[in-house]
């Protein structure tokens, strides 16, 4: 293919105004498209051009901020990280995704995705109140310790795992593969002490043990998150607890705090006196 | 009149059966569903034969015997066969992938990603097979032959 060839598709676009409509409809839209044309850049074209109402979520167009999540051709993609190439078709048929509500045309509700990610307390917690309010050092790790958890740390919360996840898809209150993949990725952290409140969350109904292990959230994942395996992880920490031969690493301890480490090389005075 | 507000938007039942584009497990999940929910009704329908019908006399329990004895219920028969075998397979498996086990351990997220069920799906499926392979050799040997 010609890299300057413009060839026309067919934005086949899931339609839903709340103020007017009871149920959602398709509309057609013929877009002009070349070779690395993303959706998003199609979406943007129909905004601009053809119908200025059309709604939909985009923010960083590069695949970062997880704002633009729909099922193209009944798959979840970022649209922005998608290119119209890809799917070897004259007509795309774009719907908001699955399994959340539909505020207006392809922009679905994320507050149930939010509201479970902020329930399995998603931040480093430590025994240590103190040292959280009024951090003197950072705590130290080891790169393999790092590699526990890494991979679960790139969740940028687009939700296309929940929007492909059969449990999800019809128990309202399954806390999804998003949010008991951060809980183990909190878990994980050899830094983290909170284990245990966390335990406490996911072993409850409408959690861990809901996961029937279809494993297409971590097909979908645009980040290469692997959530299925984050949730299988999990289950085995939370089996192997409630069996009480779980084994749990002392957690990290605190670094030298700055003031106190020595240079390992010559580093030169301050010539000007911080204020 | 409109709603004017969010729409509602869950797939439901149908989330379970459709798998679109998705990959074998997501099929997996699926078939294991269907094969449990039939071997229960196979349950439910196999004790309701060999209690409320048996009961009742010789006569009954020779007619719902010649009632059940045609080709389609021989199908059925085969299918109940297949339908434990996938189930007990695949449920093992799940015993041990759900605890954790045999999914090996992350890997740092390098374009072009990969998950650890794929990673480990050529292993898994072989040993399932040789898992199979044994249980039928076993049974021919001790069941067809007999226990002498
Ligand atoms: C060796 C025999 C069996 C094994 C190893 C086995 C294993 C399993 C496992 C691990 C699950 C949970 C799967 C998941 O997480 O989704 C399951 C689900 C189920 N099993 Fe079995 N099972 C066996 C026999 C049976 C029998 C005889 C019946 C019929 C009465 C049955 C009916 C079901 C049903 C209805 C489900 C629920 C399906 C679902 O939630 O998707 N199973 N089985
Ligand atoms: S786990 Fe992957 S698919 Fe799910 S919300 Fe995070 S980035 Fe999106
Ligand atoms: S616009 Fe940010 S991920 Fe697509």
């Amino acid at each position: 293919m010609n890299n300057d060839a413009v060839k026309k598709i067919t934005f086949r676009v899931q339609r839903f105004d709340p103020e007017k409509d009871r149920k959602p409809h398709f509309q057609e839209f013929t877009v002009p498209v070349k070779r690395g044309t993303t959706v998003m850049e199609g979406l943007l074209y129909i905004k601009e051009n053809l119908d200025s109402s059309l709604a939909f979520r985009t923010s960083c167009r590069m695949g970062v901020c997880g704002s633009c999540g729909m099922l193209i051709n009944e798959y979840p993609h970022l649209a922005c990280h998608t290119q119209v190439e890809e799917f070897h078709s004259d007509k795309l048929t774009l719907k908001p995704l699955p399994n959340m509500a539909i505020i207006k045309d392809l922009v679905p509700k994320l507050d149930t995705l939010f509201e479970h990610h902020k329930s399995v307390k998603p931040y480093i917690i430590r025994e240590d109140k103190e040292e959280m309010e009024k951090p003197t050092a950072g705590y130290l790790q080891k790169p393999q310790q790092l590699d526990e958890y890494l991979q679960f740390t790139y969740c940028i919360k687009c939700g296309l795992c929940i929007a492909a996840c059969p449990t999800s898809a019809s128990d309202k209150a399954f806390l999804g593969p998003q949010a008991l993949g951060q809980a183990y990725r909190y878990c994980a952290d050899s830094r983290d002490e909170g284990q245990d409140f966390r335990y406490a969350i996911v072993e409850k109904d409408h959690a861990v043990w809901n996961c029937h292990f279809a494993a297409a959230c971590s097909e979908a994942c645009p980040k290469g998150v692997d959530p299925a395996l984050g949730i299988q992880l999990l289950r085995k920490g939370v089996a192997a607890k409630a069996l009480g031969i779980k084994k749990t690493a002392a957690p990290a301890t605190l670094a030298t705090p700055p003031a106190l480490a020595k240079p390992k090389i010559d580093v030169p005075e301050f010539t000007v006196e911080p204020k | 009149m409109a709603d004017k507000g969010p729409h509602q938007n869950y797939l439901g039942m149908w989330g379970w059966v459709w798998g679109g584009n998705y990959k074998l497990e997501r099929y997996l999940y699926l078939l294991h569903r269907i094969t449990g929910l039939g071997l229960l009704l196979f349950g439910l329908f196999h004790l309701t034969v060999t209690t409320i019908f048996r009961v009742q006399g010789e006569a009954i329990w020779s007619s719902t015997i010649s009632f059940l004895d045609n080709p389609l219920f021989r199908v059925g028969e085969f299918l109940v066969v297949a339908a434990f075998s996938y189930h007990a397979l695949n449920g093992l498996r799940l015993i041990i992938q759900e605890l954790g086990f045999a999914l090996g351990k992350p890997v740092p997220p390098i374009y072009p990603f990969t998950d650890a069920i794929r990673r480990k799906r050529a292993w898994t499926l072989v040993t399932l097979a040789a898992i199979m392979v044994l249980a039928v050799a076993f049974f021919i040997d001790f069941t067809v032959r007999g226990w002498g």
